[in-house]
């Protein structure tokens, strides 16, 4: 039976390389020495592998950097500072096995996570059941709405709708009333498109023309073309790379002539260097970090913003990113409510549902008993790529 | 933009989208007829060929270098694979070594997802300089140089096919593998070169289009599917139905999502993917009544 052995053998071959990509769950750092009690523990349920590793990883990376720091200083309070962080490989029911590991059999004060949407809500049944503060680093406002629901969960990321605030805002204030609309299909392009079709109606900007493309499309000439021909007076794509890159890549060869607006999806190094020129003109809304050397004085979040950077660059060796940004204001919003409240739950939720006036790296936090993001307009700014470089626009 | 410049526009997109298309659609046929395996992994060929590449390439090494250095390898790679999972099975079904091939092609993703991760990474253009303007439509050099390699490609293979004396080797197992075994070729040797040679276009296709789609991970999933799509189109047992469906296609899914909606792009190929399979399943080239 040499032809059943060899199947075998593929098989077996197949599902170890699987169990070699899914394996490796996380890391847990026991401490059981300090000067003061018990320590507290806080948990993290964060998208370190699969597809939305590119925002998990510096998560991670600033988490950890965060908790060294803490228990270097001799913890919180005298008790030392026990962080659980847990991988959900990006996928939603990881994240809900996860979480509920970190509440039953580590019993943490409270959890961090998740870095993307999908997962974010999917643990929201359990750490409301188990009355467990979570603050999430994802970007759907739905996250926290409606805050009835939502009594026990926070987040850190700028909801949509602040984006394309800002971003409508640019637009009136440029004149341009008639845009075309191109998004990715998948839930961030038609999220995206959803609010920004909300918000253009509020504002009086027409979308002429609307297209969508696909994550996978190598070419999006065909939609660019009908852009080009219904008049438009700027074009607002809200994709994230490469496809993103790939349209900013079409939209310089096809010459289109008229202002090209992104989201913040595209707001990292990599993107202006994969474009190679391309995205020379770009205009995007997006957290104050990016430019941080640019921002005035006055700005109340300078110093924390420039805290952030020398930290993590001395580091890890390498810039940090808004994503990181969002695991620095979860975690400081969480420590500080422990700081003052101690070891008690329902205590540390209040705490944080009032918290006003933290100045974080993600913007300016002014929480309330309805809005549980607390973040607004101002926690923007909009950019343009310049000869390869993020501009401040004023 | 007036409606014969927009025409024009798309075509030339429409013209790179096939050349693309046609490769992939040629190396599959190609395999699938010397050795009977359909494989499905062809688009990981591409995906990793254009990975290795750009990482060459960011070490230092210059582009023709770095082509040169990852067709190889990814030539090699597909030897490798022929060798050790294609051959032993070589006896099995036909269904049993597609499943092989499903499982090579997660395979092979997973291990590029290990190495490069979820950041696309690029290759810089082959040629400098902005979009030339032809006849009120911008064309990307980048665009030449695809329609050329896909023309150099092709017709190298007709060569080949038809006037070399190995060529005519594989045609022979194609057509009678006993009879080829009994004429003193090495049906072996010919399952051999053919993975190499799928590797070595895949790669070659993958390296000529990442300065303009850049190269990820899970690329080669998608442009896997569109390749069989044209080769069903065009006919599996024909070179030359396999470029030509690859081009039926590409030029159709942009005429479709440029003239009509974005939206009902891919719906159209598998539209005409039907329509081909219904109306014609030996594929438009296929000499009517053979049958393999």
């Amino acid at each position: 039976m040499k032809k059943k052995r060899v199947l075998t053998g593929i098989i077996a071959a197949i599902i170890s390389a699987g169990l070699l990509l899914s394996g490796c769950a996380g890391s847990k750092e026991t401490l059981k020495t300090g000067d003061g009690g018990e320590p507290y523990k806080i948990g993290a349920v964060i998208d370190v592998s699969g597809s939305s590793s590119s925002l998990g990883v510096p998560e991670k990376n600033t988490l950890q950097m965060l908790a060294d720091k803490v228990n270097a200083a001799g913890g919180i309070n005298g008790h030392l500072l026990e962080l659980i962080i847990l991988d959900n490989k990006s996928d939603e029911t990881e994240a809900v096995l996860a979480v509920k590991k970190l509440i039953n059999q580590e019993k943490v004060l409270a959890v961090l996570g998740c870095s993307s949407s999908g997962p974010s809500m999917s643990m929201i049944d359990t750490v409301q059941k188990e009355k467990v503060p979570m603050i999430s680093l994802a970007a759907s406002s739905t996250i926290v709405e409606p805050v009835q629901e939502r009594q026990w969960v926070f987040k850190t990321a700028q909801s949509d709708i602040v984006t394309i605030n800002k971003l409508m805002s640019y637009l009136k204030e440029k004149g341009l009333t008639s845009v075309a609309l191109l998004y990715m299909n998948n839930a961030y392009g038609d999220g995206g498109r959803a609010a920004f079709t909300a918000a253009a109606q509020a504002n009086g900007v027409k979308i002429v023309v609307e297209e969508k493309f696909e994550a996978t499309d190598k070419d999006m000439t065909p939609q660019l073309t009908r852009v080009k021909t219904s008049g438009a007076q700027a074009a607002v794509v809200w994709a994230i790379p490469p496809s993103a890159s790939i349209i900013t890549k079409n939209f310089k060869d096809l010459n289109m002539g008229i202002p090209l607006l992104h989201s913040h999806g595209v707001g990292n190094q990599n993107f202006i260097d994969l474009a190679q020129g391309a995205a020379d003109g770009v205009i995007l809304p997006i957290g104050k970090l990016i430019v941080a050397d640019q921002i005035p004085d006055s700005d109340p979040q300078q110093e924390v913003l420039n805290r952030y950077i020398e930290e993590y660059s001395q580091k890890y060796n390498s810039p940090p990113n808004s994503f990181g940004g969002y695991a620095w204001d979860g975690f400081y919003l969480l420590v500080n409510a422990i700081e003052k409240v101690g070891a008690d739950r329902a205590a540390i939720r209040d705490t944080l549902e009032n918290t006003r006036g933290y100045s974080g790296v993600s913007g300016m936090f002014n929480l309330s008993a309805s809005d549980h993001n607390g973040l607004h307009e101002d926690s923007m700014v909009m950019v343009q790529v310049e000869n390869g470089k993020w501009k401040l626009l004023k | 933009m007036d409606l014969s410049s927009q025409l024009l526009q798309l075509l030339f997109s429409g013209l790179t989208l096939g050349s693309i298309y046609s490769l992939i659609a040629l190396a599959l046929v190609a395999t699938y007829n010397i050795t009977g395996v359909l494989n499905l992994a062809q688009g990981e060929f591409v995906a990793l060929g254009a990975l290795l590449a750009a990482s060459i390439y960011a070490a230092g090494l210059p582009l023709a270098a770095a082509f040169l250095v990852s067709v190889a390898l990814i030539a090699a790679l597909g030897a490798l694979i022929e060798r050790s999972v294609i051959y032993p099975a070589r006896e099995s079904s036909a269904l049993t070594l597609i499943i092989i091939t499903v499982g090579l092609s997660i395979s092979l993703r997973g291990l590029a997802l290990l190495v490069w991760g979820t950041e696309p990474v690029s290759l810089p253009a082959f040629s400098s300089g902005g979009p030339l303007l032809l006849g009120g439509a911008f064309v990307n050099p980048q665009t030449l140089w695809i329609l050329g390699m896909a023309a150099a490609t092709t017709s190298g293979l007709y060569i080949f096919f038809e006037l070399t004396y190995t060529g005519k080797a594989v045609r022979a197992c194609v057509i009678n593998r006993t009879a080829a075994l009994l004429i003193g070729i090495n049906p072996g040797t010919i399952s051999l070169l053919a993975f190499a040679g799928s590797g070595a276009i895949g790669a070659a296709a993958g390296i000529f289009i990442t300065p303009v789609t850049l190269a990820t991970y899970d690329m080669g999933f998608m442009l896997g599917v569109k390749g069989f799509v044209a080769a069903a189109i065009g006919g599996m047992h024909n070179i030359r139905g396999a470029v030509l469906g690859g081009f039926i296609l590409g030029i159709l899914e942009v005429y479709s999502a440029g003239l009509i909606s974005s939206g009902l792009k891919d719906a159209v190929a598998l539209i005409v993917l039907l329509a081909a399979l219904m109306l014609r399943p030996e594929g438009l080239l296929a000499i009517s009544g053979r049958k393999v």
